[in-house]
């Protein structure tokens, strides 16, 4: 039994955050219904670029979307409102992404929802919070990421601002809608209490950046520092960081020096480094120990280091990940001659749950819910 | 007020560092009872992992941020009574959390199997780097070597840079979310069964997820890695504009945009002489001629004529900028902790908001073994009872 079995989520949100949360509680054994403008569907089904399309829609479609249902409906049509209202009465939670106002304006606002279905547990994620001057901007990830200060952690102090290249802000919201709807479920389950459950991307991404937010107002806001080359923490000691070898790249992170030095084994680079401060001497440092791992390979760097205690890791792409990683990486991915899928990244009682096949074709469960939840079947209009 | 969702559980957290106890922070916040069991000598050893030279009370401000609200219990659990005792509070428990090595638990006798035995409501997790099994089960599960390991470190930065790390510990705040979800989940499951679980995170895992988008157009097309924009890059999947942009007095990105669209607000019919279609074949050209106009005037002169126009763009903030702006104020994210002995500091609070309300706790984190002699001495007290 999966934990989730029997709870009923109807997600009115789209592109990644919402659905993100949405594949969480699915992974966990909940079943999700898809709620979708008739209209083309999720702009997720149109938006990326891959190359790869699987049945029309794009393959990130699928991989946020697998094993959902799907149903349309015209939220503006009162035809459509009968029928997302009698969805969530039947719902244990609801998820939705609108601009803050715009559910409450459909009529499904969380004080209408809970009178539809007492005790039901209602998530909402925005951009920026629902109150203030960035209330109404655009909620997407690279816009949060811009104003959340986060593009100036990473990269080399020459480079200027970098972003985390994925969906950072995205995918982190919806992880913590993911864990406030399920101790809200929780409490409800104990006490009949149902919750509204908010969160926003640049919440998430305070969260993401709490460790170093929290040593900057504590430090007279002295904000963290760059390295010139190789840099990976703006707050950590030398040796932390990418080191360019003769043949690839080595991370390492948190040594002492001394114990580097050591298995190094360089009498001459122990004596540069003697009484150098791994904070204010970190340029220095670097640059000595960068001097040291030019002259070999990164992969007999990794093996040599490893094997005398040292943190350290040869950079690896996907495709090698893949060849070395073992069950770690393996136990992951699902090949497959229509879709390639990735799987939940948590196991159960010993087992990870295996994921669908595909992501809904638009409406492919319409006729199905019409029936099920009593509206009419022309309100999901195909 | 409605209590908190989590009030009334108790929950032990034998973990170190940051995965584990990031997760039972996020449980305090939700309103459980954690317990940190630390060993005697010197406990987390997180308490003397000092950054940027801070210190709270003794302790590193980082152990602060990570264990703010929690108790603090010492126990060897090498001596058989001190193990005797957390065995007896474990019976109490409704979660424990551990970041061991994989089969050290076992060892002690604390392992799933025999915990479940104790207790069969506990919900157990467990966070490893790497898993339990294959070639990397034994390597540090550190967030840099992971995302060295997991291919996230060519995602950032630009074609023709080396790996570029994301420069905080992305993976085991990811990895602490997915550990407090299946403890969750398993919760729920507890009131219709009764029965316990057991969660199994690791940061390769949340790696993989945190890029699983990306990393399926990877599985499904023969391209290879994805090659990173050659400059101002925010995703290599994506087509221009998407990304980063030098402006005459700082920094803006722009985020999906209709190149004709963009054309016509830049006035810079070049842009549109593309054609939509070429939007991601020809990336790095059509870049470099919206790199080309931006350069010329400052941020806010572009955000006035592509924000009114519902184009997605934003100027990149520092944090001094950003905590200056309303929109830092109206998420009102700062909460101030205190320590037992009276100092202060500042921390954010949780990113999650239950019924309007936000999720604020104003104590610091425990001396080492502040609470040994009540958590115990109330299994004593309650076992006579």
């Amino acid at each position: 039994m999966r934990p989730l079995d029997g709870v009923t989520v109807v997600d009115f949100s789209q592109f990644l955050a919402g659905p993100y949360a949405a594949l969480r509680l699915l992974d966990l054994g909940a079943r999700v219904i898809k709620v979708e403008n008739p209209d083309r569907g999720d702009l997720c089904r149109h938006h990326y670029v891959s190359a790869t399309r699987v049945e029309g829609d794009s393959t990130l479609f699928h991989a946020i979307n697998r094993g959902k249902e799907s149903l349309t409906l015209d939220l503006k049509s009162i035809d459509g409102q009968q029928a997302a209202q009698r969805l969530v009465a039947g719902a244990d939670v609801v998820i939705q992404n609108f601009r803050p106002g715009v559910i409450d304006r459909l009529g499904l606002g969380y004080e209408a929802a809970q009178a539809l279905r007492p005790g039901l547990v209602y998530g909402s994620i925005s951009g920026y919070g629902e109150t203030g001057d960035w209330a109404g901007l655009p909620g997407q990830d690279l816009l949060a990421q811009a104003r959340s200060g986060l593009m100036w952690l990473s990269g080399d102090r020459g480079q200027g601002p970098v972003p985390v290249g994925l969906p950072v802000a995205d995918i982190a919201a919806g992880a913590c809608l993911a864990q406030g709807l399920l101790a809200a479920l929780f409490r409800q389950a104990r006490s009949g209490v149902g919750a509204h459950v908010q969160t926003s991307l640049l919440e998430a991404l305070i969260d993401l950046q709490f460790e170093f937010l929290t040593t900057w107002m504590s430090n007279g806001q002295t904000p963290p520092r760059r390295m010139r080359q190789g840099s990976a923490h703006g707050y950590l000691a030398a040796p932390y960081g990418v080191y360019d070898t003769a043949e690839g790249w080595l991370a390492l992170a948190m040594t002492p020096l001394p114990v580097l030095t050591e298995a190094l084994g360089r009498p001459a680079l122990t004596a540069e480094l003697d009484g150098m401060d791994g904070f204010a001497d970190r340029e220095a440092i670097r640059a000595a120990v960068q001097a040291v791992f030019a002259t070999g390979r990164a992969a007999d760097w990794e093996a040599e280091l490893a094997a005398k205690g040292i943190w350290c890791a040869r950079v690896r792409t996907w495709e090698d990940m893949i060849a070395e990683g073992g069950p770690a990486v393996t136990g992951m991915l699902r090949p497959g001659a229509e879709l390639a899928r990735v799987a939940a990244p948590f196991r159960l009682d010993g087992q990870r749950p295996e994921p669908a096949r595909r992501g809904p074709a638009l409406n492919e469960h319409g006729q199905k819910l019409a029936a099920e939840f009593g509206f009419s079947a022309a309100a999901a209009t195909g | 007020m409605t209590d908190l969702p989590l009030s009334g559980l108790r929950v032990l957290d034998f973990a170190q560092f940051l995965a584990g106890p990031v997760a039972a922070l996020r449980l305090a916040d939700l309103g459980a009872e954690v317990i940190k069991i630390e060993r005697p000598q010197g406990g987390d050893l997180c308490r003397s992992m000092v950054v940027n030279d801070q210190r709270l009370d003794g302790d590193s401000l980082v152990f602060h941020t990570f264990n703010r609200g929690k108790k603090s219990v010492t126990a060897d659990l090498k001596r058989p009574e001190d193990l005797a005792d957390v065995r007896r509070l474990i019976e109490t428990a409704d979660v424990m959390i551990h970041n061991f090595r994989p089969g050290v638990m076992e060892r002690i006798g604390l392992g799933y199997d025999a915990v479940k035995a104790l207790n069969p409501r506990l919900v157990y997790g467990a966070v490893s780097g790497y898993g339990a099994e294959g070639p990397w089960k034994d390597k540090p599960g550190q967030d840099l070597l992971v995302q060295a390991l997991s291919g996230i470190a060519w995602l950032n930065g630009n074609d023709g840079d080396g790996p570029v790390p994301t420069g905080f510990a992305m993976l085991d705040v990811a990895t602490a979310g997915q550990l407090v979800q299946g403890i969750l989940a398993c919760l729920v499951r507890r009131g219709v069964s009764g029965r316990g679980g057991l969660v199994e995170v690791d940061l390769m895992s949340a790696a993989i997820d945190m890029t699983f988008e990306q990393f399926t157009c990877f599985l499904n097309d023969d391209s290879g890695q994805p090659r990173r924009h050659a400059q101002g890059n925010a995703n290599p999947y994506q087509p221009a504009p998407y990304g980063v942009y030098r402006t005459a007095d700082g920094h803006m990105a722009l985020a999906m945009a209709p190149l004709a669209r963009l054309a016509e607000l830049l006035a810079c019919p070049e842009i549109a002489a593309f054609g939509q279609a070429q939007a991601f074949a020809r990336l790095n050209e059509i870049k470099s001629v919206v790199a080309g106009v931006l350069a010329t005037q400052p941020t806010k002169h572009w955000l006035d004529i592509l924000e009114p126009a519902g184009l997605w763009c934003a100027p990149v903030l520092d944090w001094p900028a950003f905590a200056a702006t309303p929109g830092f104020a109206a998420l009102d994210p700062v909460q101030v902790i205190r320590t037992e002995g009276g100092a202060d500091a500042k921390t954010t609070r949780c990113p999650i908001r239950i019924d309007g309300r936000m999720l604020r706790n104003p104590v610091a984190a425990p001396a080492l073994g502040a609470d040994t002699d009540a958590v115990f001495g109330s299994l004593v007290a309650a076992a006579r009872a």
